[in-house]
């Protein structure tokens, strides 16, 4: 092997090639992105990058003289547009075309609109530095900032917002926030934080219509509710880009879909980060899993396995979110879960443990950080659920 | 030879990712939010467990050297 073409010039990114010149590779790296910048940290864009605005070399993951250092030929503010698989070669908009050896899918997500642009007007989202830039201009304090849908990254651009001197409502068609991550009960105590303090939370609201008028925006729900907003997000999640991938014979079915060791249907085409589907040995679930630590594990795996390693991927997923005061750690997987157990609760704090098949599979602490690894390892370990409950 | 573990802690920002890499390691103080080296000096053998921990660091404020 010695071309190997990365396309996303993403957080995976950086750790392929951490990973490929850490075990020994000294081949050809090509580093392709649809975006001109630079591989950049993506979490601080719905808090404080998009608190103060963002500043590019403050996001930078590496300084700009590490990727010469590294060898690495960088083909940046040009998507990958298609993919031969048979004459392994990458295909650029303009037509440039990358032969590769070995071939990095990681060109993670883009985020799920309201519809086409000329329907929903103009509705922000949060991925890229310029949707961050972009929002953050609006956010005038006074102003009415309306998010749709209460995931995570709506409820961070809210607190954020909030924080900002901004009146915040946010619209969430579930009966409470993050329930399809987390359900109700956990849900129940995201909701309370941030009805205290002072976002206008409105769960159980399907969104009816989105009207632009000359004066704002007015967000009509399923009950008859008018909403007036100066500034609308949408926060409804992220579809996985992989339509550059059509035709190319690497199956994708909501993601790439790998084998437990990243590999992805086509010979020497490996897949990292929020575009992987793969199966997880200790879940026994094929998942994908849009977080900041797995895009950096994955990215160290799918390195070895393009250099024939045959391990495979199992890392626990980790992840975090900030939201007002709460420091919210999640470890383990939530989805699947046939049981959930709150262990402590309280105005500050919380812990809330995830089961499935009579094993502990995740555990969520909200300002409650030590306890992560000890359930880190109880995950790991497969502990039964009554022995970490305590209700055994 | 040992290894040199530094924390820039005005730069940590309380992930526990350290922590989660290599909880024999670092650990979190429950009250400042910010990472507790518990090993400043750790023998060789760790190196691999200490870059780990250095890379998977969100806010880059972990550093590993020889010596």
């Amino acid at each position: 092997m010695n071309r190997v073409v990365i396309v996303g010039a993403s957080l995976a990114a950086v750790h392929v090639i951490e990973g490929l010149r850490r075990n020994g590779y000294q081949g050809e790296i090509q580093l392709v992105g649809a975006e001109p910048q630079l591989p950049y940290d993506r979490p601080p864009l719905s808090k404080e990058a998009l608190r103060a605005g963002p500043e590019l070399d403050r996001l930078l993951l590496k300084e700009p003289g590490w990727y010469g250092t590294q060898a690495v030929e960088l083909c940046l503010g040009t998507a990958a547009v298609g993919l031969d698989t048979r004459a392994r070669q990458v295909v650029l908009e303009g037509g440039r075309e990358l032969p590769y050896d070995g071939l990095v899918i990681a060109t993670g997500g883009t985020a799920r609109s309201l519809g086409g642009p000329e329907e929903v007007g103009p509705v922000h989202v949060i991925r890229s530095v310029a949707d961050t830039a972009a929002l953050h201009e609006q956010l005038v304090p006074g102003r009415h900032l309306v998010v749709i849908g209460a995931g995570f990254i709506g409820l961070e651009v809210a607190a954020t917002a909030r924080e900002m001197g901004l009146d915040v409502s946010v619209v969430e068609a579930a009966p409470v926030p993050l329930t399809r991550v987390l359900g109700g009960e956990a849900g129940a105590w995201f909701r309370d934080h941030h009805l205290a303090n002072g976002v206008d939370l409105r769960c159980g609201s399907a969104l009816e219509q989105v009207e632009v008028t000359s004066r704002g925006t007015k967000i009509q729900l399923v009950d008859g509710t008018v909403l007036a907003a100066d500034v609308v997000v949408a926060g409804i999640g992220a579809v996985p880009a992989t339509g550059w991938l059509d035709g190319s014979g690497v199956h994708v079915a909501d993601g790439v879909v790998c084998d437990p060791t990243l590999r992805a249907s086509a010979p020497g085409v490996v897949a990292a980060g929020d575009v992987a589907r793969w199966h997880h040995p200790l879940f026994g679930q094929t998942m994908r899993v849009e977080q900041w630590r797995n895009a950096v594990e994955q990215g160290g795996r799918a390195a070895l396995s393009l250099l024939g390693d045959t391990d495979a991927f199992a890392a626990v997923p980790y992840f975090w979110s900030d939201q007002f005061d709460a420091k919210v750690r999640f470890v383990g997987v939530a989805g699947g879960a046939d049981t959930m157990h709150v262990e402590q609760t309280g105005d500050t704090s919380m812990v809330a443990l995830f089961g499935r098949d009579g094993v502990i599979r995740g555990a969520l602490c909200v300002n409650a950080p030590r306890l992560l690894a000890r359930y880190q390892k109880a995950i790991v370990e497969q502990v039964a659920w009554g022995d970490v409950t305590g209700t055994g | 030879m040992a290894l040199q573990i530094t924390v820039d802690l005005e730069g940590c920002k309380g992930y526990a990712c350290c922590m989660m890499e290599a909880p024999e390691l670092f650990d979190i103080d429950d009250e400042t939010g910010k990472a507790i080296l518990l090993e400043e000096r750790p023998s060789a053998d760790r190196a691999e467990e200490a870059e780990r921990a250095a890379r998977s660091c969100p806010a880059s404020v972990i550093l590993v050297r020889n010596g």
